[in-house]
């Protein structure tokens, strides 16, 4: 066989054994990224670390509008939870004292019900004396914008707007003071 | 592997059984046999080509018809055995532990070890998707590895064929032949809408060459549909949402940004078994109520793109529909289905003050259990003030009332009732059980006169972009099976040799008995010599030889 | 007469010209000895005429009932079912106009007859559909298959009748033992009819209450004298025989009595058959394939499969995945029907890839028809009755 017809044969195997092993990456790659992806993909579009925070608005129990681009520049405290709720209501005092001790370095607390009605939320505010604004999610739009799931869930939102924290379940006194602390602006 | 050079000449690529150019049998078996083996033409699968490295190792494991059968006879049991017990999806329990429980309690041992080997979720376990990507894996590299010698060879046909090729088809013929023989049979296939092609002292004459391709076609459906299936699990192109919606409420669609829904009503109508269902009377007397409908007439609202979450104002009515079984609610690549429901969930409740000696009532007033009032003020100067409410009830702690969940399922009301009789007022805790005076005995009390309730629609909110791809992917498929069962190719070649003698062959991938109505057409206008059937003549030969054996 | 008694009526017609057409069809094979032709086409001519009446007759039970209950007559086991022998039966006079087999007849219509049967032993009234039947989609997904599924059963008949022609049955084999297995399940079939017809008959019936696998408290009616009991049962009815053995909550022993009676019934009848003909079925059908074109049989077989595995793709998987979308807000949910659907078809898949592409042909690709035969009855039958998924209504 000629040298020629040699190089010939040789370039064409080169060609197929690319083209061979391309084809099974792409395959074996697909399959592997549906693996993995029902493997850990339980919820599509989850908000995560990093992200920008949705802008929302909402009344609190004085008929104030709160919006959280309002709040750019400051951290923000945003703390879903419920009149139901065990450990949300455990958590108010000591949210309630780090609020008093943070509200002048510029870090808000916005405690968001989840669509009860306004006595519910309007007693457990009194009974509990909460100084910070407490509004209502009445269509359970801001809850389904932040994707919130189990309460209390706690975002926080740093003076940039990007959220730097998502907490989910009780937090003590110590977790809340070292949050606050993490969004207070500069 | 060494290349096959061929009698006449032409060089073949090593696995090739009949020469590419003249169709002569290359290997001893295939020469020594009565017919030639048709399939793929005789080429040489491209796997069998190289065996060498590790990737042409596994390229021709995923080549093989009988690893692909494999492959769906274990994907076939292994479907199997996921309805041996029900899956996961169909269990009444929702947490892991709960879950493995239920398996262990219901099913006893069977359950543990079926939940133990995973196989409560079968069909979205790693192996399983593991099996049907292999599956797709076989149906792009067989169909690659036939596919293109196939086209190549079918492409670069050659009118002129070894007289071998042509006495080992299954329709043969020799036999003396006139000067027009060829022009004559030539007209005749091309009435028949062959396509004919001469070449020199011979003619072959093809029809219906697409419906070769149609394996190849439907697997590209079956691929494409595959892919539809992975595309689904990536962010954004599909959306399973639930949605427990009550009579009255408004509510953010989940995962569908800037719309909200609002439920203005559900029904539930049941089969009556009369007038025009009278026919229906004796089933329904078996098997009690049937639902005939259950809808839920809701209001999309849409707010406009810059407005916010929680903002009240703005809302744009999109549609009023009647949400029904097998009637979504669609807007915007998006659906809503109705899927399930719970009837009569409290709402709001009617009381009566009474004066509990004398049975005397001041009036009543009716706490909307969804958004209750601070206070109430009866016409005979009366008040009832609600101190506290608790949808649902669930006892007491350090002596404060709780409340299980934001559902008035079981409500409690601690009020204070004033009358002109006690301005100072009677403080009482309301459940719908019994009633708790803290402070002491009272003189009035709330009764019990009626209640309102609402029902809940669970509705289903559904994205799935990848529909359109999966459908195609079906068409494809369709197409595909349709083009290689329901067309065949066939193909004649005929020649005259310089003695005038005719040979005479034909070939069809299926439905033999349509390839010799052509060919009987053929053979009387142009007067070719008859054909013989030589898989017959060799089941013949076959049965007298048996029937001999029997005999003896 | 009204509408549904008509449409009853014109099912019992169906039925005898079928009863009667079989042992025509048995007739013009068996007395074509010499393998002549002429006899075996006239008497094959009456009996594919008594077949196309039964089948004039059973298309005018199925529209009758469709007039009466206003949708389409595939909603339930027992419509499902009728209508499944009715496709068979179509399928199998397209099949003699073509190939003018006589001994395909000789197969099919029995079994037909007893699908048509074993229907009528579920509840038969004309019910209401529930919401998520309320479509057009019934009518086309389902008689898509129902189709599908008569044509595909027609291969089996064929892969039948080409193993009864080709097993040796006078030496000992696994072929000779599934080959008479095959007879014996459907003997067990008439078993189930003879005796639940037995029963209703005389009128049996003994309820129960019992304690269901959730803990609640059930009541169910046996119609059939109880051999199992149910979970923790206790005897309403006086009289009524008392179960031998206590099943556990997780088997419905009310089920399981029905099929232990079938069991009974049906080997008595097989092995009363034995021993009055002193031969296996498969053998007492011998004679009857003597003269049986092998070729043609499979090529029967392989045809019934091609036209039906398309129709069975389109039927119960396409439109199925349609109407799932719109009704259920899945295409596809792993329902155990949906999961049988697909075995079904990678199946047939399956057996399209050995016959074309390994040259499974003959014997081979015949036992592959009969096995496809069978997963199509456990869909029908296991997955409605045992496995009960989202489609235990149909």
């Amino acid at each position: 066989m000629g040298e020629q017809v040699k190089q010939k044969k040789n370039s064409k195997k080169q060609k197929r054994a690319v083209m061979r092993t391309a084809i099974l990456a792409i395959l074996v790659a697909a399959i592997g990224y549906t693996i993995y992806n029902s493997a850990t993909a339980k919820d599509v579009s989850l908000l995560e670390v990093g992200d920008k925070a949705p802008d929302f608005a909402l009344v609190d129990l004085e008929g104030n509008d709160h919006k959280l681009s309002d709040y750019e520049g400051q951290g923000v405290f945003l703390n879903f939870w419920g009149t139901w709720c065990k450990p949300c209501a455990k958590e108010m005092p000591a949210m309630d004292r780090q609020y008093e001790a943070f509200s002048n370095d510029g870090v808000q607390v916005l405690a968001v019900n989840i669509a009860q009605s306004d006595f519910e939320v309007q007693s457990f505010a009194d009974q509990y004396g909460l100084s910070f604004p407490v509004v209502i999610d009445k269509t359970k739009s801001v809850m389904t914008a932040y994707n919130i799931r189990p309460l209390p869930t706690t975002v926080l939102v740093n003076p940039e707007g990007n959220i730097e924290r998502i907490i989910t379940g009780e937090m003590t006194e110590e977790d809340i003071e070292g949050f606050m602390e993490e969004i207070k602006p500069e | 592997m060494e290349n096959l050079q061929c009698q006449c000449g032409h060089v073949n690529p090593p696995g090739t059984k009949l020469c590419e150019s003249c169709g002569r049998s290359l290997t001893e078996k295939d020469q020594n046999s009565k017919l030639v083996d048709m399939r793929y033409e005789g080429t040489a699968r491209r796997s069998q080509t190289y065996n060498k490295s590790i990737i042409d190792k596994i390229w021709n494991f995923f080549s093989s018809v009988k690893v692909g059968v494999s492959i769906i006879v274990v994907l076939l049991v292994a479907a199997a055995i996921g309805t041996i017990l029900p899956q996961q999806a169909f269990v009444p329990a929702t947490t892991e532990t709960a879950i493995q429980e239920y398996y262990a309690d219901t099913y006893g041992s069977i359950g543990r070890v079926y939940h133990f080997l995973g196989f409560h979720d079968l069909y979205s376990s790693y192996w399983f998707i593991a099996l049907v990507g292999m599956l797709a894996i076989s149906l792009v590299i067989a169909s690659l590895d036939r596919f293109v010698p196939l086209y190549k060879s079918l492409k670069n046909q050659r009118v002129l064929r070894h007289p071998s090729f042509m006495d080992k088809q299954r329709i043969y013929a020799e036999g003396p032949g006139a000067e027009d023989t060829l022009q004559k049979a030539e007209t005749k296939l091309k009435e028949l809408k062959y396509n004919v092609r001469t070449d020199k002292n011979g003619l072959l004459a093809e029809k219906g060459r697409f419906s070769r391709w149609g394996p190849y076609v439907n697997h590209i459906g079956l691929i494409i549909f595959l892919f539809g299936v992975m595309l689904r699990m990536i962010p954004g192109f599909y959306i399973d949402e639930s949605l427990w919606l009550r009579e009255g409420e408004t509510r953010a669609i989940p995962e569908v940004p800037g719309y909200y829904l609002e439920s203005k009503n559900f029904e539930l109508e049941n089969y009556s078994g009369e007038g025009e269902e009278e026919v229906f009377g004796e089933a329904l007397d078996r098997v009690g109520t049937v639902a005939k409908n259950y809808q839920t007439d809701v209001v999309l609202y849409q707010k406009p793109e810059d407005a916010l979450p929680g903002a009240d104002d703005s809302q744009e009515v999109v549609k009023e529909f009647p949400i029904r079984v097998n009637q979504p609610l669609k807007f915007d690549g998006y659906a809503i289905y109705q899927m399930d429901y719970r009837l009569d969930e409290l709402k709001a409740m009617t009381f009566a003050l009474t004066n509990k000696e004398t049975e005397e009532s001041l009036g009543e007033l009716t706490i909307d259990l969804i958004d209750p009032e601070d206070i109430y003020e009866l016409e005979s100067g009366s008040t009832v003030e609600l101190l506290g409410y608790y949808p649902d009830f669930s006892g007491f702690e350090d002596g404060e009332p709780q409340t299980a969940t934001p559902l008035p399922n079981n409500p409690g009301f601690l009020v204070e009732l004033t009358t002109p009789e006690t301005p100072e007022g009677e403080t009482s805790f309301i459940t719908i059980q019994n009633t708790v005076e803290p402070l002491g005995e009272n003189d009035y009390k709330l009764a019990f006169q009626s209640v309102e309730t609402r029902d809940v629609s669970g509705l289903t909110v559904r994205k799935d972009s990848t529909l359109p791809i999966l459908g195609l992917g079906g068409l494809i498929f369709m197409i595909g099976v349709a083009q290689g069962m329901y067309f065949n190719h066939r193909r004649f070649w005929i020649q005259q040799k310089a003695d005038g003698t005719i040979l005479l062959a034909g070939h069809t991938n299926k439905n033999w008995f349509g390839l010799k109505k052509d060919l009987d057409q053929v053979v009387e206008h142009a007067s070719l010599p008859a054909y013989t059937d030589q898989q017959d003549e060799i089941d013949k030969a076959e049965k007298a030889e048996k029937e001999g054996e029997a005999l003896s | 007469m009204n509408l549904a008694d008509l449409s009853s009526n014109l099912l019992y017609v169906a039925f005898i010209a079928y009863l009667i057409a079989t042992f025509v069809f048995g007739g013009a094979v068996k007395g074509n000895k010499e393998g002549t032709f002429k006899s075996e086409k006239r008497w094959g001519r009456v009996a594919i005429t008594i077949t196309v009446i039964g089948f004039i007759a059973n298309l005018g039970y199925f529209f009758t009932r469709w007039g009466a209950t206003g949708h389409a007559p595939l909603s339930n086991m027992f419509e499902f079912t009728t209508a499944f022998g009715m496709t068979l039966v179509g399928g199998f006079i397209i099949l003699y106009i073509l190939y003018k087999t006589p001994v395909l007849g000789m197969i099919v219509l029995p079994v037909a007859l007893l699908i048509i049967a074993f229907a009528s032993m579920f509840p038969s009234e004309v019910s209401p559909l529930i919401p998520a039947l309320q479509t057009n989609w019934l009518a086309i997904h389902v008689s898509t298959v129902v189709i599908a599924e008569g044509i595909l059963a027609i291969s089996a008949a064929a892969g039948l009748i080409y193993l009864l022609k080709v097993v040796d049955l006078t030496k000992r084999s696994k072929q000779r033992f599934w080959l008479e297995a095959i007879m014996y399940s459907l003997v067990l079939v008439l078993g189930f009819v003879v005796v639940s017809t037995f029963f209703s008959a005389t009128g049996y019936e003994a309820e129960f209450t019992y304690v269901d696998k959730e803990g609640a408290d059930a009541a169910i009616t046996y119609s059939m004298p109880p051999i199992f009991g149910m979970n923790e049962y206790v005897a309403l009815t006086e009289d009524a025989m008392t179960p031998l053995i206590e099943t556990p909550a997780l088997v419905h022993a009310g089920k399981l009595t029905t099929v232990l009676w079938s069991v009974i019934v049906g080997t008595v009848l097989y092995w009363l058959i034995r021993l009055v003909f002193r031969k296996r079925i498969a053998a007492l059908l011998k004679p009857f394939v003597k003269n049986v074109n092998l070729q043609l049989m499979d090529e029967i077989g392989y045809r019934a499969i091609i036209i039906g595995f398309p129709v069975f793709t389109l039927g119960a998987l396409i439109f199925a995945m349609i109407w799932a979308q719109i009704a259920w807000s899945r295409f596809w949910g792993w329902d155990p029907k949906e999961v049988w659907a697909l075995i079904t078809w990678l199946f047939y898949a399956a057996y399209l890839h050995l016959r074309l592409g390994k040259g499974w042909q003959g014997e081979k690709s015949a036992w592959l028809a009969v096995i496809g035969f069978v997963i199509i009855m456990f869909n029908l039958v296991a997955v409605n009755l045992i496995i009960a998924g989202l489609h235990s209504y149909a």
